[in-house]
């Protein structure tokens, strides 16, 4: 663990006459750079769907649980008194905490978007809607439906059940697979700087003799080697992630582009999580090149 | 300080040295001879640690290698400084910068031991030519530089594998006069050389001991040397 310390503390201090010991190598400097950076960029997108789905099904599962309707389908003539019946039934029913009547305006905005907004919802049998809202302990849906069926017979209770949970489920889905995501991403950023550290400890097969003939200790040696890919991969992750968050930013906002991908980006605090991904990124390549470096040197000697 | 007992060293099945038996002590100068493939890059080799011996016992300062971590063989190549034929230069940093290599990774500080680096570059003569790259060297220089890199941090024992192969016999002589001073301030000395001449010429000014590889063993070289 000291000895990990020890490493860190080196990597940040750095070391100008020991970072010139190993000469800079081109191609995988670019290649470093340039993996680190994309995968940053595809990473805050992973972590905007990991938030914004996230977002959702806490949004989903709360108001579709905490609400429930009532239709009320009945002959012309009978549908207001079964409307006063049913909210004197919900008035008197534990766990509903409140229960209304959507007005004719509210039952048009509805049908709106199939319809249009001149659609003359009086003169056609549209069933009633109740909105009922839940106490916190909710009610007794069973209970609530044999009393309807008793007292208001073109009563039907929906309490979203049916497909709230397949909604959810399908929110919590794609928040996995956000996080998936990143983990895939994080594994492939290892992958990367392991090969390409992996080709520059080849590359320098012949310096790290002449270290090694001269006095160099294995840890001088891939500190030298650590050092600059993390710092490649952090300076990489930092403009991926820039460029990513720019990205987020530009999206269609949630009145411009509605429907189901309205919120995907960073709210609030949660703009401060992209900040993480140069510093995994730089962790990431600081334990790759670390044991690329530390198995490289073993064959090596 | 170096000592090899009944050492034996075998690569790929062949063996290449056989009851090999040295003691390098302190102020001692050797040449070890041989013709070409005799293995005397090998003994020397054994001799800093960077091989192991397949039989026998090679012991570093007292210890034997086979006790030795990495780390441990790199702490002892700091008491050991090498000649190479080919040099081994880093050639991205200048002739100074490659002189303090053993200083730089041993984490001293270059800027305190400059005065020490500079009376070292101007010993072998480089002082003119610290700033210029390694291939810009002649073979002459090159064979200083790597001279200069191998004493500067004082090493108990310099061990040197043809450092006039590439030279002419003016730089040849240079060289070993260069070395001989070493051994004067005490340092002790083995050149593996096939250069017999040489040999004669240095044995005029210092008293050395000539050893001669000869069917994988070690012998003490004939009255003629």
């Amino acid at each position: 663990m000291s000895a990990f310390l020890d490493t860190v503390r080196g990597l940040l201090a750095g070391d100008a006459q020991a970072d010139r010991v190993v000469p800079p190598t081109g191609f995988t400097a670019w290649l470093t750079l340039f993996s680190a950076g994309a995968m940053a960029f595809l990473a805050v997108f992973a972590l905007a769907l990991s938030l914004a789905t996230s977002r959702l099904a806490d949004r989903w599962g709360d108001a579709l649980a905490r609400s429930s309707t009532l239709r009320i389908s009945a002959r012309e003539g009978q549908v207001l008194a079964q409307t006063d019946a049913a909210l004197q039934v919900l008035a008197t029913t534990p766990g509903v905490a409140s229960a209304r009547a959507l007005d004719a305006d509210e039952q048009r905005a509805l049908l709106e978007p199939w319809f249009g907004p001149d659609l003359p919802i009086e003169t056609l049998p549209i069933p009633q809607l109740i909105e009922v809202v839940e106490t916190a302990e909710g009610y007794d849906a069973v209970g609530l439906r044999l009393r309807l069926a008793a007292e208001v017979p073109g009563a039907v209770l929906d309490d979203h059940t049916r497909w709230r949970r397949p909604l959810v489920r399908a929110a919590s889905r794609l928040r996995l697979l956000g996080w998936v995501s990143l983990v895939l991403i994080g594994g492939t950023v290892a992958a990367m700087i392991t090969l390409a550290a992996n080709a520059a400890l080849s590359a320098n097969a012949q310096v790290i003799g002449v270290l090694r003939l001269v006095g160099a200790q294995d840890g001088y040696i891939a500190q030298a080697f650590v050092r600059r890919f993390t710092l490649r991969a952090l300076m990489g992750a930092a403009v991926g992630m820039v460029a990513g968050c720019l990205a987020v930013l530009l999206l269609p906002s949630t009145e411009v582009g509605g429907g189901f991908l309205t919120g995907l980006g960073f709210q609030g605090w949660h703009w401060l999580w992209p900040l993480m991904i140069p510093l995994l990124a730089a962790l990431v390549a600081f334990l790759a090149t670390r044991a690329a470096a530390q198995r490289t040197l073993r064959n090596m000697s | 300080m170096i000592d090899l007992e009944n050492v034996a060293y075998s690569y790929g099945g062949a063996e290449l040295l056989s009851d090999i038996s040295l003691k390098l002590q302190p102020g001692s100068f050797h040449f070890l001879t041989g013709p070409s493939g005799a293995g005397k890059t090998t003994l020397l080799k054994l001799c800093y640690g960077a091989l192991v011996p397949t039989a026998g016992y090679a012991k570093l300062f007292g210890r034997d290698v086979r006790e030795f971590s990495r780390d441990d063989i790199a702490m002892a190549r700091r008491r050991i400084g090498v000649v190479h034929q080919d040099c081994q230069f880093l050639n991205h940093l200048s002739v100074s910068d490659n002189i303090a290599l053993p200083l730089t990774v041993s984490g001293r500080d270059t800027l305190d031991e400059s005065a020490n680096l500079h009376e070292l570059t101007n010993w072998v003569g480089l002082t003119q030519r610290a700033g210029a790259l390694p291939p810009e060297l002649s073979g002459g220089e090159r064979q200083r530089a790597a001279l200069a890199r191998a004493v500067i941090m004082s090493p108990d024992v310099v061990l040197a594998d043809e450092p006039t192969g590439n030279v002419d016999w003016e730089m040849s002589q240079r060289l070993m006069r260069l070395l001989i001073e070493l051994n004067r301030m005490g340092k002790t000395i083995m050149i593996a050389t096939h250069d017999l001449a040489l040999i004669r010429a240095a044995k005029t000014h210092v008293q050395a001991r000539v050893l001669r590889i000869s069917n994988r063993r070690l012998q003490l070289a004939g009255a003629d040397l």
